[in-house]
């Protein structure tokens, strides 16, 4: 008792980062799911849709600039994809996967370019970041909000993928493009989906990430992108529930190991999780069996 | 319907054979005889990959209602033109006519949207659907009721129903064909082509495969077969065409072929006497 009450505040941070891990999770394992993509350049989407809110705050009430921001990063997504992706669709995994790299890049030096490498200040958005006392910890509301959105979102995620045409379209094409396409489907149309949802759950863990910082700088998407990804492995990529359990479980253990004392230690944690699940399990916890598509 | 009109409209010579009304599936249904209207002409079809010519101009018309099989050996261009018709390859010369309509310019979604449905080499079922999700994938272009033609394909194919909910990817090589067969009934093709539907089945599975293909010809459905199987194929067809590196070398009625010299010793096995 004495333990969870001492360490109460960390555990809650770290259910909070890991429901914002989350959303940035299924963005990488739906694309891969589908494209057999490792988009790098989806971690700077979600820096991206941070300064698209500071910017547009300066101008717009949050009530516009909320959703502003949704659609900026939905439509940025989707040109990436239509742009960099698309035309090499027939091309080797690899140059994919070298132009996400690229994307990446272009993004980051993009907002160095904007913001002139200067930290821009995240607004303060009402009621997520006012205090909240649970216990013996006080702590912001989008503590709590986090994991409650993200998992009536995954619940909506999971709706539309099992029970409706367009995600019985999704498992389709994520299965064989050429058969989807003799079914009449449009494959394409299929993949932009993809990058909607990605982008649309990025920019919502953005929203609630960066609340719990002061600033944004062009790597910010950074290591919550690498986590994410890291998250989107260990559950075994091409699996949403995989990547929120992943992403729950790295946020929480980060967390914890910080309130231990241990706090340079826990990015650490992560990675050293990368590297033992590469070896030891590389298909992740619920992911597939490593058959390749033929 | 627009495609009752053009049926209507069709002016028949005395070629054919009449066809029973069926089930709900088809929209091409004639009570009057058939026309032996031509339903898809292919003329001078050329295929290549990469300065590889697979098709090399070949020419043959299916006609309406009935079962055109192309047969040869193993690249002989069978499947790049199937594929081609559908607009997975794309041609490099020649035309491909359906109901009046070129195809060579169109997307695979609006040929499969004119009423062609391919069931492609080797069953392709979506393994990660359930049998009813793959039906109605196949149905995907279509937005009305399906529970007519969810009876139609589960009576043809009762097998299938009893593993309604099961992943397609658990069935066996027999049934997965059925599935791949049912799936794209599915979509209400005015045509069905079938890209070798024995391939690696036992024997008794090809026969119901075949004995399914006849059925639903009796039914009404016009069928394009390309078969490595010449006999069955042979047998079950109303017109034949023999391929052999990207050419026709052969072609007339299936009992014709089937009694050909030449066929017998390089596709039935069946020594010089």
């Amino acid at each position: 008792m004495d333990f969870l009450s001492k360490n109460l505040p960390y555990l809650l941070a770290g259910i909070s980062v890991g429901g914002q891990y989350a959303l940035i999770a299924i963005g990488y394992t739906m694309v891969y799911g589908i494209l057999r993509l490792i988009n790098f350049a989806h971690g700077d989407i979600f820096m991206v849709a941070g300064l698209v809110l500071i910017y547009s705050t300066t101008v717009f009430p949050l009530y516009i600039s909320i959703p502003l921001t949704i659609i900026v990063t939905v439509i940025l997504g989707m040109s990436i994809e239509k742009i960099a992706y698309r035309p090499l669709r027939n091309s080797p995994r690899m140059s994919v996967m070298i132009s996400a790299i690229g994307v990446s890049y272009l993004l980051q030096n993009l907002a160095l370019y904007i913001t002139g490498g200067l930290a821009q200040v995240y607004p303060t958005i009402p009621f997520i970041s006012s205090p909240i006392t649970i216990g013996p910890a006080t702590t912001k509301v989008v503590t709590i909000l986090t994991p409650i959105l993200m998992i009536i979102l995954v619940i909506g995620l999971m709706q539309l993928i099992n029970h409706t045409k367009i995600g019985m379209a999704m498992r389709s094409v994520s299965t064989d493009f050429e058969t989807s396409r003799l079914m009449g489907i449009n494959v394409n149309n299929v993949i932009s989906m993809t990058f909607v949802i990605g982008s649309f759950l990025a920019a919502i863990g953005s929203l609630l990430y960066f609340s719990n910082y002061p600033s944004v700088i062009p790597t910010s998407g950074g290591m919550p992108g690498l986590k994410a990804f890291v998250a989107a492995v260990f559950g075994g990529i091409g699996s949403i529930p995989g990547a929120v359990i992943g992403a729950m479980l790295i946020g929480i253990v980060e967390n914890l190991i910080k309130g231990v004392g241990w706090t340079t230690f826990s990015d650490a944690f992560t990675f050293v999780l990368l590297i033992f699940v590469l070896l030891f399990k590389p298909t992740g916890l619920f992911g597939e069996a490593a058959t390749d598509k033929v | 319907m627009s495609d009752k009109n053009k049926n209507v409209a069709s002016t028949g010579n005395t070629v054919g054979k009449v066809t029973s009304a069926g089930g709900p599936g088809f929209g091409n249904k004639r009570e009057d005889g058939l026309s032996g209207r031509i339903l898809l002409k292919v003329s001078d079809l050329k295929v290549s990959y990469g300065g590889i010519e697979a098709v090399r101009g070949i020419s043959f018309d299916v006609p309406e209602g009935e079962i055109v099989t192309l047969i040869g050996a193993n690249g002989a261009g069978k499947s790049s033109t199937l594929r081609s018709i559908v607009g997975l390859e794309k041609p490099s010369a020649g035309s491909i006519t359906f109901n009046g309509m070129e195809l060579t310019s169109m997307g695979t979604e609006q040929i499969v949207k004119n009423g062609i449905t391919l069931v492609p080499e080797g069953r392709r079922v979506f393994v990660n659907l359930s049998v009813y999700e793959n039906l109605r994938m196949g149905a995907y272009l279509r937005n009305d009721d399906l529970s007519k033609d969810l009876d139609w394909v589960y009576s043809l194919f009762p097998r299938l129903k009893e593993r309604h909910w099961q992943a397609a990817g658990t069935l066996s090589g027999g049934e997965q064909q059925m599935l791949a067969i049912a799936r794209a009934l599915m979509s209400r093709p005015q045509m069905i082509m079938m890209d070798e539907p024995s391939l690696g089945l036992a024997p008794i599975i090809v026969q119901e495969v075949f004995d399914i293909i006849r059925e639903i010809n009796r039914q009404g459905m016009t069928i394009l077969l390309v078969e490595q199987n010449a006999n069955m194929a042979l047998k079950a067809a109303d017109k034949g065409y023999v391929m052999e590196t990207g050419r026709i070398t052969l072609s007339g009625s299936g009992m014709d072929l089937a009694e050909n010299q030449e066929v017998k010793e390089a596709y039935l096995g069946k020594a010089r006497k």
